[in-house]
C-alpha cells in the first residue's frame, strides 16, 4: 500500500495493484501455447497502469485464445464464437470509463466475424485488440483457418490447403479510419509488452496481431522464426514501440519505419521474405465513434421526463 | 373544446356555405371507410394522414393504415401498384381498419383493381376518380379508363370523375406536386371537418419544408374544399362526444419509440429492416434529447451483441427488428438467456418465411420467438394487442427484463406499425424510467449467479462495482460465472433460468373473457387482431350467437387459467394471421395437418382440441372475414 504517503500526494492509487490482481483461474492452455507468454504480459501491463481492475473489461469470441478473460481478474465478457468486437463496442459505447480489451483468434477475427471486424477498425472505439494468430483452429482440433498458409494440413485438408491466406495486417489497413496496427510475437515477451503498452495507450481501435504458437496441432509453425531471429524485421521510430535493448540486441534486421507512413506501413505488411514486429500505422487523429456514444449520458430521470413530455406533446390531439 | 367542434360544424362559415349553393342535405353517419389510392409517389398517404389526425383532433376514434405496393416504385397505372391509405373513423373508438370503404378518391382507375382484387369495395361504395385519362393522348389509356368506367358501374359504384388535376392547375404550375393537398381539402369539406385544423395539420407536416412549399399546399387544401362544397352533394357528419381526458395519436412504430424512451432506455441497437425501421427513424429524431442514442450496425447479429453489450456494461438496451433480422439475432439471444443479460427485444412481424412480404402483415414468429432458440431458452414474449399498448409494453419489458435478468421478445406487427389511432395520453411515472447504474462496492460474498431457489433470481453485478468482478460466458456455468461441464451443474442452472418463467408466471392474472364466460365457441387472439376479433365477435353476439373471445399479451410464459376457461366453451378457435392447413386440403388428414401456431401451441398448452381461423393474404384480419366463420360456426 502506499497509502502512507497520501496527504502529499494526489495522485496516489488507493491500492497497488499486484501482478496477482489481475490473475483469474487456472490457464487451460496446452503447456508450451503462446497464449501464456500473452497473458503474462497483458497482466504486466495491467500492473504497470495501475489499471482498477473493476473499470476493466476483457471480451472474447470463442477458442483457445478467447478463454483469455476467464483467466484475468476482471470483469470477462466470453461471448460467441465471431462476435466479441460488437460485444466490445456495445459495452465501450455508454461507458467511456471502462477500458475494453478484446482478445481473438483468427478463425474468430478473420473467417466467422470478419464483417465485424471491418467496421470494428472503422467503428474506431477505443479499446485495445490483440488478435492471437495461430493460423489454424485450436479448440476445434486443427481445421484450416482464413490465416493458414497455402497447403497447410489440417483436419479438413488433409491434402493441404487451398487458398492464400488473408493476411490481416494488410486487411485491417486497408480499411476506412483505421488508427493503430501492430504485430508482435508471442516468443518475445519483451516486445509482447511494450506492443501492448503502446496499443493500450492510443486512442481508438488499436490493432495487435500476435504470432502465437500452436504446438499441440503445429509444432513446427514458428519454428525458423524462433530458431533464426534474422527472419525478423524489426520497425524502429521515434514514434513507434518504445525501443528496449534487450529486443533491438536480438534482431539484427531493422528498418526506421514513421507509423504515420500508411504506405511504406501496407508495403511492410505485405512482406513474405520476412516477419516485420513493431508499429505499422498509428494515427491518433482518426473519428472515434466511442466519443460519439459518450456525448450525452448521465439524463437524470426528469430530464428524461421532460423531453418525453415535449414527444408527447407533439402528438397531443 | 371537442364539443366546441362539433358546435362549430353546424356553424354556417363551415359547412352550410356549400349546403345553401347546393342545398344538399349533411347525413349524420356513426363511421366512415375512407381510402385514398394511387400510384407510388403522389402523396396518398400523406394526405391520408393529414385527414386521419385532423379527425382525431375532431374527437372522433379514428384507425388508419396505409396501403403500401410491394415494389417500390412500381411501374405507373399497374394494378398491383396501389399505393395509399385506408382511415377508418367514427364516433366512438374505432380498434381496427374495418371490411369494405364507403368513399375513395383515386388518382386514376388502374390502381382501384388492385384493392378491387382484394375486396375492397362493396356495392354502392363511392369513387371519387380523377377524369384526366378520359382525355388522354395515348389511345389505350383513354380505352382503359373507358373499360374500367363502364366496369365500375357494373359493380355498383357510385363513381363520380373528377377533374382534379385541372382544378388544381388554375392554382399552381404542377398538379403533380400537391394534388394530394386538394383531394385532403375536398374530403374535408365532404366530412364536415375543421379546415382550420387542417391546415395546422398541413403546417405541421411540412415544418421542414419552405414557406412557399406550406403556402403553395395551403391554397390547394382550401381550392379543393371551396370546390367540394360547390360541387359535390356529399356531405356527412361525425359526431363525438367530448372527451374529457386528453389523448395522442400515432401509430404502432412511434409509440414503441416513444415506449423505449418512457422505459429510459439509452441504446437503441438496430440495422434497417421493413416493417421495424421507422421506430428507429423516429427514435433517431429525438432520442438524444432523452439521454439516448441510436446504433446502426453492421447487420443485426451486431446489433444484439452490441445490445448486450451495453447491457451487460448496465446501460439498458433494446434492439429493433422483424423476421429475418430475428433469425440471425437467435444464437446472441440464446447467450442473453444463458448468461442472464437483461434485454428488450422488439419485433414488428412481417410476412415470411425468408424475406417473404417485406411491408405486410403477419403474426408468423410466435413459435420461434417462443421456440426458436437451439437448446433450452426460456424467453419471455409478450405481444401488445394495441398502439397505446405498443407504448406501455416496451416499459414493461425492460421491467421484466431487469427484473429477471432476461431477454423479453416484444412482438408486434406492420398492422399496429403502420395503423395510426389515438389514445389517453400516458402519465409519465419517473420510477419507470431505468434506475441509474450501480457502482458502488460489491458485496464480495454474493456470487454473479447467486440463484434464489425459489424464483431462479439473482443480482448481477455492473462494470465498475469493484469486487463484483466476474467473466461472462455463455458457456455452462456454476453460480461463480465458473465454465462448468459437470452434469448435475447445467442441469441446475437450466432449472434455475426455468424457473425464472415460473416466477413471471405468478404475477399473471388470467385473461378476461369478452362476453359470457361461457358458452358455444370462444375465440382466441393475440397482437393486432383484438379489434377486428372483438368487433366481430360483437356483431355475432347481438345476431344471437353464443360467442366468447379473449385475447392474450402474454404468450410466454403463457397467461394462466386458460384450460379452465377454455372448458367452459364448447368450442375454441384462434383467429390469426398465420399459415394452416385447410381440412378439406388434398392429403390433409386430422394427424398431418398442420395448425396455424397459436393453434398448435394452445393445444399443447391445454390439451383442448382448439380449432383456427387463419389466413396469410398479407391483410389485417377484417371483422367480416371472422363474421363469415363464426356466423358459420354458429348457424347463425
Ligand atoms: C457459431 C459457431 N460456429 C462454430 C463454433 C465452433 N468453433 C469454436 S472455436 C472455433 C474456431 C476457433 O479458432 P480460432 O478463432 O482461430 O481460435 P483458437 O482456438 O485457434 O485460439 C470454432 C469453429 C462455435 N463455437 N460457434
Ligand atoms: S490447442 Fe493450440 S492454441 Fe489451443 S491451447 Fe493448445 S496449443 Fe494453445
Ligand atoms: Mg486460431
Amino acid at each position: 500500500m502506499f497509502g502512507l504517503q497520501s496527504e502529499c500526494m494526489l495522485h496516489v492509487p488507493e491500492q497497488y495493484h499486484t501482478l496477482s490482481d489481475y490473475e483469474g483461474a487456472q490457464p487451460r492452455w496446452c503447456p508450451s501455447c503462446g497464449d501464456h507468454a500473452v497473458l503474462t504480459a497483458v497482466q504486466k501491463v495491467c500492473r504497470e497502469k495501475q489499471l482498477p481492475p473493476e473499470k476493466t473489461v476483457f471480451v472474447s469470441g470463442i477458442g483457445c485464445s478467447s478463454r483469455f478473460p476467464h483467466y484475468m481478474r476482471t470483469y470477462g465478457f466470453h461471448g460467441l464464437h465471431g462476435r466479441p468486437f460488437p460485444v466490445a463496442e456495445g459495452i465501450k459505447f455508454r461507458r467511456p470509463d471502462l477500458d475494453v480489451f478484446v482478445a481473438t483468434g483468427d478463425g474468430d477475427c478473420c473467417s466467422i466475424g470478419a464483417g465485424h471486424w471491418i467496421h470494428a477498425i472503422r467503428y474506431n472505439m477505443n479499446m485495445t485488440v490483440m488478435l492471437l494468430d495461430n493460423e489454424i483452429y485450436g479448440l476445434t482440433k486443427m481445421q484450416t483457418s482464413p490465416t493458414s498458409r497455402k497447403g497447410t494440413i489440417s483436419n479438413t485438408h488433409p491434402h493441404g490447403s487451398i487458398l492464400p491466406p488473408i493476411n490481416p495486417l494488410v486487411t485491417t489497413l486497408g480499411v476506412a479510419n483505421v488508427s493503430f496496427v501492430a504485430q508482435t510475437v508471442d516468443w518475445n515477451p519483451a516486445h509482447v509488452f511494450s506492443t501492448l503498452m503502446a496499443a493500450h495507450a492510443h486512442p481508438g481501435f488499436s490493432f495487435v496481431r500476435i504470432l502465437q504458437r500452436c504446438p499441440h496441432f503445429s509444432p513446427n509453425l514458428y519454428s525458423d522464426e524462433i530458431s533464426n531471429p534474422d527472419l525478423t524485421v524489426l520497425l524502429t521510430h521515434e514514434n513507434g514501440i518504445e525501443a528496449i535493448p534487450e529486443v533491438q540486441k536480438m534482431y539484427k534486421n531493422s528498418v526506421e519505419h514513421d507509423p504515420a507512413d500508411i504506405n511504406q506501413a501496407r508495403e511492410l505488411a505485405q512482406r513474405e521474405d520476412l516477419v516485420p514486429i513493431g508499429l505499422f500505422y498509428c494515427n491518433p487523429e482518426q473519428e472515434q465513434y466511442d466519443k460519439y456514444g459518450a456525448s450525452n449520458i448521465g439524463f437524470s430521470p426528469q430530464q428524461k421526463s421532460d423531453a418525453l413530455n415535449v414527444e408527447l406533446d407533439k402528438y397531443a390531439v | 373544446m371537442l364539443k366546441g367542434n362539433s358546435d362549430e360544424l353546424a356553424a354556417p362559415e363551415n359547412v352550410s356555405s356549400g349546403e345553401e349553393k347546393t342545398g344538399i342535405k349533411v347525413m349524420p353517419v356513426e363511421e366512415c371507410i375512407v381510402e385514398i389510392v394511387s400510384d407510388a409517389g403522389e402523396g396518398a398517404q400523406k394526405a391520408g394522414q393529414s385527414f386521419g389526425s385532423v379527425s382525431a383532433k375532431m374527437g372522433n376514434g379514428v384507425w388508419t393504415v396505409e396501403i403500401i405496393p410491394a415494389e417500390v416504385q412500381p411501374p405507373a397505372r399497374s394494378r398491383a401498384g396501389a399505393s395509399g391509405i385506408r382511415i377508418r373513423f367514427g364516433s366512438d373508438k374505432v380498434t381496427n381498419m374495418g371490411d369494405e370503404a364507403d368513399l375513395v378518391v383515386a388518382f386514376n382507375e388502374q390502381v382501384l383493381y388492385g384493392r378491387i382484387d382484394q375486396k375492397a369495395y362493396r356495392e354502392g361504395t363511392i369513387i371519387l376518380i380523377e377524369s384526366k385519362w378520359k382525355e388522354s393522348k395515348v389511345p389505350e389509356i383513354q380505352e382503359e379508363y373507358a373499360l374500367a368506367m363502364q366496369e365500375f358501374k357494373q359493380y355498383g359504384f357510385d363513381v363520380r370523375e373528377i377533374r382534379m388535376e385541372e382544378e388544381c392547375l388554375k392554382f399552381v404550375e404542377n398538379p403533380s406536386k400537391g394534388k394530394n393537398m386538394w383531394v385532403l381539402g375536398m374530403l374535408c369539406s365532404i366530412y364536415a371537418r375543421d379546415i382550420e385544423k387542417a391546415e395546422a395539420q398541413i403546417r405541421h407536416t411540412f415544418r421542414r419544408k419552405s414557406k412557399k412549399i406550406i403556402e403553395s399546399n395551403l391554397l390547394l387544401l382550401n381550392a379543393g374544399y371551396n370546390w367540394a362544397s360547390k360541387n359535390l352533394n356529399l356531405r356527412f357528419q361525425i359526431l363525438s362526444e367530448a372527451e374529457s381526458v386528453s389523448k395522442v395519436v400515432m401509430n404502432g412504430n412511434e409509440a414503441v419509440g416513444m415506449g423505449v424512451m418512457a422505459a429510459g432506455i439509452e441504446v437503441c441497437s438496430m440495422y434497417p429492416i421493413t416493417p421495424a425501421t421507422s421506430v428507429t427513424h423516429y427514435l433517431s429524431e429525438v432520442f438524444e434529447k432523452s439521454g439516448g442514442l441510436v446504433h446502426q450496425a453492421e447487420d443485426e447479429i451486431a446489433a444484439i451483441g452490441f445490445a448486450i453489450g451495453a447491457s451487460y456494461a448496465g446501460k439498458t438496451a433494446v434492439t429493433v427488428t422483424s423476421g429475418p433480422g430475428m433469425a440471425l439475432k437467435t444464437e446472441f439471444i440464446g447467450l442473453a438467456t444463458m448468461a442472464e443479460v437483461p434485454l428488450v427485444i422488439v419485433n414488428v412481424q412481417r410476412g415470411g418465411p425468408s424475406t417473404g412480404l417485406p411491408t405486410k402483415v403477419e403474426q408468423g414468429d410466435l413459435l420461434s420467438a417462443i421456440f426458436g432458440q437451439p437448446g433450452d431458452t426460456p424467453t419471455v414474449v409478450l405481444a401488445p394487442a394495441t398502439i397505446e399498448e405498443c407504448y406501455h409494453f416496451v416499459i414493461l419489458s425492460r421491467q421484466l427484463a431487469e427484473a429477471f435478468r432476461m431477454p423479453v421478445i416484444m412482438l408486434t406487427d406492420a398492422n399496429l406499425a403502420t395503423g395510426v389511432q389515438p389514445f389517453t395520453r400516458p402519465e409519465i411515472n419517473l420510477d419507470s424510467f431505468s434506475p441509474p447504474i450501480d457502482q458502488s462496492p460489491w458485496k464480495k460474498e454474493i456470487r454473479p449467479y447467486e440463484w434464489d431457489e425459489k424464483t431462479g433470481l439473482s443480482q448481477r453485478p455492473i462494470p465498475g462495482q469493484s469486487d463484483g468482478m466476474y467473466v461472462l460466458t455463455g458457456l455452462a456455468h456454476d453460480e461463480e460465472s465458473h465454465v462448468a461441464y459437470d452434469s448435475h451443474i447445467n442441469q441446475l442452472g437450466c432449472n434455475r433460468r426455468s424457473r425464472k418463467m415460473a416466477a413471471i408466471f405468478k404475477t399473471l392474472s388470467p385473461p378476461t373473457v369478452n362476453g359470457d364466460e361461457k358458452g358455444d365457441l370462444l375465440v382466441v387472439g393475440w397482437g393486432s387482431t383484438l379489434g377486428a376479433i372483438e368487433e366481430a365477435v360483437n356483431k355475432a353476439r347481438q345476431m344471437g350467437g353464443s360467442v366468447s373471445s379473449l385475447h392474450l399479451r402474454f404468450l410466454s410464459p403463457i397467461e394462466p387459467g386458460l384450460e379452465k376457461i377454455f372448458k367452459r366453451f364448447k368450442k375454441v378457435m384462434t383467429v390469426e394471421i398465420n399459415y394452416g392447413d385447410e381440412e378439406n386440403d388434398p392429403l390433409i388428414t386430422s394427424e398431418n395437418r398442420r395448425r396455424s401456431q397459436l393453434s398448435w401451441f394452445l393445444r399443447a398448452h391445454t390439451l383442448t382440441d382448439v380449432d383456427f381461423l387463419a389466413h396469410i393474404h398479407g391483410q389485417p384480419m377484417r371483422p367480416g372475414f371472422i363474421l363469415q366463420r363464426l356466423k358459420k360456426e354458429l348457424g347463425l
